[in-house]
């Protein structure tokens, strides 16, 4: 205690956070997926302890040809920004809440950020539908479960069994209505999609 | 596909930061391992090390580092990789990253949601 006011002068980049439990030894990833301005961040605001932090990955032109990137030869550096929070679960578990942009250049880095994830929330806005489409594909592609969400301020314009339609989600997949905006309907989003990781996790364990 | 270049940050700095390696382990760490100090800042350590070792008395994970010290992930792991093989700090790696299966155990499920439902 007596020691921390000489230690003042010395001390790293202001920690704009409780810190962690010391006991802590294992973090867990969430990803909540969408397009610019649907509310990635204002979710993550929501249920985080700490205020959102933000900070990127990079990536040189090496490790892009992995996939179509329609004859790109120099190389090049891109750069993928994205938002994230954090939980404490329990004195032993805390869980790390991601915003990404579902940008096509994004999913390049999908492996290397977001391995060992343990699900994804694709967060809807419903005026602009088609921006969902992709992360979708993209989640599947990687094999990655997920849920959708709308986020939804106001009256709907159609109903979750409209949306679904318009997104071609199969019925497997829950699709919840929530406004990202309030705590309690972000943590309900985050419990449906544990809830929902949890039966194909068992069902998984049952099966022969 | 290619549409920005990493301009919002000053490559000197990068290159100075990380002695000109542009690559870590990438197995090393995870973006969610948890860096915790196993000693003091020592008098002309590097600055970021020295940083880093002060923040990490208690747990933090690596891309809260690379936030605080606003440099990208990849740099700070090249940083950590000093540091671990010096033995200054240790790292708690996450379970799921380990373990490699395409869904996580009902019972870390379980607990996850207790602890989501007591927010």
């Amino acid at each position: 205690m007596d020691s921390r006011s000489s230690e003042v002068a010395v001390q790293a980049p202001p920690r704009s956070r409780a810190p962690l439990a010391s006991t802590v030894n294992d973090a867990l990833k969430i990803v909540i997926v969408g397009g610019f301005g649907v509310g990635k961040t204002t979710m993550v605001r929501a249920v985080s302890e700490i205020r959102p932090l933000s900070t990127e990955e990079t990536m040189t032109g090496a490790g892009i040809g992995i996939d179509d990137t329609g004859g790109v030869r120099e190389k090049t550096t891109t750069t993928v920004a994205f938002d994230f929070g954090r939980i404490s679960l329990n004195e032993r578990m805390v869980l790390y809440l991601f915003g990404a942009p579902g940008q096509e250049r994004f999913w390049f880095l999908w492996d290397r950020l977001f391995a060992g994830t343990l699900g994804a929330v694709v967060l809807v806005d419903t005026r602009r539908v088609a921006d969902s489409w992709y992360a979708i594909d993209r989640l599947e592609h990687h094999g990655m479960p997920f849920i959708v969400a709308r986020n939804n301020f106001g009256e709907p314009e159609h109903t979750l069994p409209q949306l679904r339609e318009a997104l071609s989600l199969s019925d497997d997949v829950p699709l919840i209505d929530c406004d990202a905006r309030h705590r309690a309907s972000s943590k309900s989003v985050l419990i449906a999609l544990v809830n929902h990781l949890y039966a194909l996790s068992t069902a998984r364990e049952t099966s022969p | 596909m290619i549409r920005e270049a990493i301009d919002g940050e000053n490559p000197d700095r990068l290159y100075t930061v990380t002695g000109g390696r542009s690559r870590a382990d990438e197995n090393a760490f995870d973006l969610v391992t948890l860096i915790v100090s196993e000693s003091d800042p020592a008098p002309g350590m590097q600055s970021e090390h020295a940083a880093i070792l002060r923040m990490c008395r208690t747990p933090v994970a690596v891309v809260e580092l690379a936030a605080e010290l606003k440099l990208p992930v990849s740099v700070v792991k090249i940083l950590l990789c000093d540091l671990l093989d010096t033995g200054r700090i240790a790292a708690r790696h996450p379970s799921a990253s380990v373990v490699r299966t395409p869904l996580p155990h009902p019972e870390i499920l379980k607990q996850v949601l207790v602890g989501l439902k007591k927010l």
